[in-house]
């Protein structure tokens, strides 16, 4: 068992890069595109200068 | 229980001043003080550089005076840049962009944002007092001895308490992603400043300490904590100016948001490993130099999209570049950015490295990081911010940031050519070999032809410095509230 999570440990790159897959697919994912563009806005809209 | 006393701090504020529901009265007192300080320490420290970059060129300038020398003067200049100049840039604009972008006071109130900014004066004070007189840990851009590092990192934790609480009562539902990128410099520098500074002091009345590592270890830690300063200081950081200081002065949000995300993440997910660059051909295993240039080879790919989405903000505005020199001065440093991002994982390359190591090319590099990028994008953010905190209409003159913008490019040109010329000359020098395969050059051979680049670099810092003091001025009168009768440039550009 021990073995086992040296293994999984010794591959830390691999599950890095799965998270950072899985960060890009969630943020272009297309249904999520007009909300994430809409969060740019935010400082455009922080002080009632417009 | 000092978390408790500034809320209590701030209700006493927030009542005084008679909030009404869901009205925010943002925190600017130590806003304007951060602002004041940068355009200080800014000015400190690019006369101390026009200073040591004088010496190099006429040693005569060290006086014979050991609190004069080179090599104290050497990191007065390198912390009150980064630290005193930038840091305050760092501290100031990230406590005005977080409340606004949160809708929400900030956590502590001027109590907190005060405490932050006399604490992180005293830090630059008993720093920069330390190496004039001789006290160093000979660490390269972490030279503070423990009992300064110790005070470090007292103000630091209040910084992310007070960042984080502010995060915390926000309105906004969605934190603005330059709050991300400031949140991680404030963390990532927390972690590297206590773990680079791991020390025995030799008695509690002493200045010396020793290093809690020894060897290769101690090098390792030291450019893991030099190159993420680079990365989560001077770059994170600053992108958290970029991020919101771009689109601000454009009027447009930033190009695209999901791609602010991904640069977030894989410039957080790459940098931390890119370190060891500083270490080729060192006792570092090899296997550790190999991972360290890999790691800052992928870089490219975070510096670029950051690059690409700050200047294409102004996609189907690029007329503003023409009108607003301040915009000229935030879309500029992206371009630097851009630009020494794409030399600093090149020089990462085992073999252009043994060229450009311990060269002046590595100078002219880190310059155009600082002048182009780090500096640039803070006095665009200076010029911003100083009408709308000290309640002016406008700036007091467009023409003279105009000028500040030229005289100050010109003077970074000057100081990364000749530094680009110097530097590879030296690298070439240092390994020609003649018929016999002895060295062709001794070393003083190489300083003297240097000797008239070191003239053209102090040059360019002269103009650098020259511009800041116009940017002084130009505030100045801005802060009293004074306009220039100015011609038609002025008339282009909207009042605010």
């Amino acid at each position: 068992m021990e073995g086992f999570f040296e293994t999984l440990r010794s591959l830390w790159v691999v599950w890095m890069m799965a998270l950072f897959v899985g960060i890009v697919a969630w943020v272009y994912w297309p249904k999520r595109k007009r909300e994430m563009e809409e969060h740019g806005r935010i400082p455009l809209r922080d002080d009632g200068e417009e | 229980m000092g978390s408790h006393l500034w809320g209590a701090a701030y209700m006493a504020v927030s009542e005084t001043r008679g909030l009404g529901q869901g009205e925010v009265i943002y925190e600017e007192s130590s806003v304007r003080l951060f602002t004041i300080a940068t355009v200080f320490w800014g000015l400190v420290g690019f006369l101390v550089g026009v200073v040591i970059a004088l010496q190099l060129a006429f040693p005569l300038l060290n006086l014979d005076l050991p609190w004069t020398t080179f090599g104290r003067l050497r990191p007065v200049h390198t912390s009150a840049v980064v630290f005193a100049f930038g840091g305050n840039a760092l501290l100031g604009t990230s406590l005005y962009v977080v409340q606004r972008t949160c809708r929400a006071r900030l956590f502590g109130g001027a109590l907190a944002g005060g405490f932050l900014f006399w604490g992180y004066q005293l830090f630059i004070v008993l720093a920069a007092s330390g190496y004039v007189l001789g006290v160093t840990q000979s660490r390269e851009y972490a030279e503070p001895e423990w009992y300064v590092d110790i005070w470090l990192t007292l103000v630091w934790v209040l910084y992310l308490v007070v960042f984080v609480g502010t995060i915390i009562k926000r309105k906004e539902p969605h934190i603005y992603v330059a709050n991300w990128f400031y949140l991680a410099f404030i963390v990532t520098v927390a972690m590297l400043h206590i773990v680079n500074n791991l020390a025995v002091p030799v008695s509690w009345t002493g200045a010396k300490s020793y290093s809690l590592f020894a060897g290769v270890q101690d090098a390792m830690t030291q450019w893991w904590y030099g190159h993420n300063a680079v990365g989560f200081f001077l770059t994170a950081g600053f992108l958290g100016i970029m991020y919101y200081f771009i689109p601000k002065q454009a009027e447009r949000p930033v190009y695209s948001y999901r791609l602010s995300i991904i640069h977030f993440w894989s410039l957080t997910f790459l940098y931390i490993w890119a370190g060891p660059h500083h270490l080729h051909y060192t006792a570092l295993p090899d296997w550790a130099q190999t991972l360290g240039m890999t790691f800052s080879l992928m870089l490219w790919m975070p510096s670029w999209g950051g690059m690409i989405n700050g200047i294409m903000t102004l996609s189907g505005a690029w007329d503003k570049l023409r009108t607003d020199p301040i915009l000229r001065f935030l879309v500029v440093a992206v371009a630097f950015y851009g630009m020494s991002t794409f030399e600093g994982p090149l020089m990462s390359i085992k073999t252009v490295n043994a060229l450009s190591h311990y060269t002046d090319w590595t100078i002219g590099h880190v310059h155009s990081g600082a002048l182009g990028w780090v500096a640039f994008v803070s006095f665009g953010a200076v010029y911003f911010l100083v009408p709308r905190l000290w309640g002016a209409s406008r700036l007091y003159s467009e023409k003279l940031v105009n000028y500040h913008f030229w005289i100050a490019t010109l003077g970074i040109v000057l100081y990364i050519t000749s530094m680009w010329v110097s530097g590879i000359m030296q690298g070439v020098m240092w390994r020609t070999y003649d018929s016999l395969g002895f060295l062709q050059y001794s070393f003083v051979e190489t300083v003297q032809e240097m000797h008239i680049y070191y003239v053209i670099r102090a040059l360019g810092g002269v103009l650098f410095l020259a511009g800041a003091l116009i940017m002084t001025y130009n505030l100045w009168r801005t802060a009293r509230g004074e306009v220039a009768a100015e011609g038609p440039a002025a008339a282009a550009q909207p009042a605010e």
